[in-house]
């Protein structure tokens, strides 16, 4: 234990409660002293490269702006603790578990989800593509994940082994135990590309 | 007890300046909670198991990020992801046994997130206490996993005391087998910490995993380059390769003076409520050369005094094997 802490907390006590005494409009000034760094509502956000305007709760999480307030529910929540992966997005290129990300905390870096890959024309990304020649998904439900988590891995490295790809797709769980399909999505994928 | 998909409302700091954090840690003192990745906080909220008032973000003050050489050893600002951790040359290339620390943490999104001093202060996983019941470590005066019907095949081995949970962090281990100091920052200045201080055991602390005080925040670790680039083994065993916390881990630094140890720091996880050196072993290591035969030879010391729950015995042969393999793995 700090000794100095607690003689300071205790110096500390003993003067607030001596100024709520003294005076009713002193405290009404402590309350309405907002410190360095409280968070607004209202926040700009750049969602699949367009700026969004969206109210956001101080507690809220990036999967549910999302989905329920930006419609945007390709990502999905599964276990909403981040054991699943199933709510991956990429943030400035690096992969998120969006159930454990306030949204406040993405600030002005580029969130990019499943619905930001195709093309304007329509035409998939590779790895979409991939996944669907390959049969790699099953019930589909941890795919947007499974998807963004190959598309980080192959931004980063265009030729993966089977082995990389592996450690690259770990943080997401399939419950129809898919994976070896998926994972010949991704070889497919950077074949394809290359 | 009913589990929810968001969290209660919780006021939101992002203060950019350490000391705005520093004056809003000291006024919230306990009611406020320190938020680096967040990997472990947003389910205790959600759970409702634990609250706070307000979440002080430290993701945007920019001193708590970075890995610096300094003119002892390397420091790492304590907002440091783990992935910029494993990523890093130089601390791969002076004390790699961190990085092998944090390449098994968790997953790799977590990884992308979690930071340093997250993974270092990071509650127990006790799945009673975790629960949200009453229990000695929740300020209660029980324990439900050191029951008849406990279930306790995660729980320690060492450090007993009312509370059997263990610490769960990767990286902590690493630390104390790196004589790490531990910076701990608050209005009032800084303190710096042992590693092998850092972490508390029930019979002192029984509601917290450490020594920081409220108020205080975990600013940096310091890496004395007395250990850099010395012969280093990491390993951790878990159900499963990805998420799952270490059931026993270990990590290890061998000084080799001339092909035979001198000083060593052989550190386990997952057996007590603080990273746990083995004394015993560091001792006899002393003069010997590392190799098969001296790990047969030193392995039994792992667990002398050891008293192992109901389903959680496994954990002693576990600590002799990692002993045997730190000692017969080429570095």
């Amino acid at each position: 234990m700090n000794p100095r802490l607690s003689r300071r907390r205790f110096i500390k006590a003993v003067i607030a409660s001596g100024a709520a005494a003294a005076s009713k409009a002193g405290v009404a000034a402590v309350a309405q002293s907002r410190p360095a760094g409280v968070v607004e509502r209202l926040v700009s956000l750049d969602v699949n490269g367009r700026t969004r305007r969206v109210d956001v709760m101080p507690q809220e999480t990036l999967a549910y702006t999302l989905r329920y307030k930006l419609g945007l529910t390709g990502t999905k929540i599964g276990c909403n603790r981040g054991e699943c992966g199933a709510c991956t997005v990429m943030i400035d290129g690096v992969t998120n578990y969006s159930c454990s990300t306030l949204t406040h905390s993405v600030g002005t870096r580029a969130v990019l989800t499943v619905e930001g890959l195709q093309r304007p024309d329509g035409t998939l990304h590779p790895v979409q593509q991939a996944f669907i020649d390959e049969l790699a998904p099953q019930c589909g439900f941890c795919t947007p994940g499974q998807v963004m988590s190959a598309v980080a891995l192959l931004n980063e490295n265009p030729r993966p082994s089977r082995e990389e790809a592996r450690q690259a797709l770990s943080g997401n769980l399939c419950r129809c135990g898919a994976y070896d399909h998926y994972l010949n999505g991704v070889m497919r994928a950077a074949e394809s590309e290359s | 007890m009913a589990s929810f998909d968001v969290m209660p409302h919780i006021e939101l700091y992002k203060p950019t300046e350490l000391a705005d954090a520093l004056e809003l840690a000291d006024r919230l003192g306990p009611r406020g909670w320190l938020l680096g990745g967040g990997q472990d906080t947003y389910g205790w909220f959600k759970d409702r198991a634990k609250n706070a008032e307000a979440m002080i973000d430290l993701n945007g003050i920019e001193a708590l990020h970075g890995i610096r050489e300094t003119a002892d050893g390397i420091e790492i600002g304590a907002a440091t992801t783990l992935r910029e951790i494993v990523r890093d040359p130089l601390l791969n290339e002076r004390f790699a046994v961190l990085p092998a620390a944090a390449a098994r943490v968790a997953s790799p999104q977590i990884r992308n997130v979690g930071t340093l001093g997250g993974n270092l202060v990071q509650d127990t996983r006790c799945w009673y206490y975790r629960r949200g019941l009453a229990c000695y470590r929740a300020g209660g005066n029980l324990c439900y996993a050191d029951s008849p019907q406990g279930m306790n095949r995660e729980h320690c081995v060492f450090g007993a005391s009312r509370c059997v949970a263990v610490s769960p962090s990767d990286t902590a281990t690493a630390m104390v087998a790196l004589d790490a100091t531990m910076v701990a920052t608050s209005v009032d200045g800084e303190r710096l910490i042992p590693a092998g201080r850092f972490f508390a055991l029930p019979e002192t602390h029984i509601t917290r995993m450490t020594t920081l005080e409220p108020g205080e925040i975990l600013t940096a670790v310091r890496l004395p380059a007395r250990w850099a680039g010395k012969r280093f083994y990491f390993e951790k065993v878990a159900d499963r390769d990805v998420w799952d916390f270490a059931l026993v881990s270990i990590a290890a630094a061998f000084d080799l003076d001339g092909g035979n140890i001198g000083d060593a720091r052989v550190v386990c996880g997952g057996v007590a409520a603080v990273p746990w050196r083995l004394r015993e072993v560091e001792r006899a290591l002393r003069g010997r050369a590392p190799g098969a035969d001296t790990g047969e030879a030193v392995a039994a010391l792992a667990t002398r005094g050891a008293r192992p729950l109901n389903y959680n015995h496994f954990k002693l042969p576990l600590m002799e094997n990692l002993v045997r393999r730190a000692l017969r793995e080429p570095a």
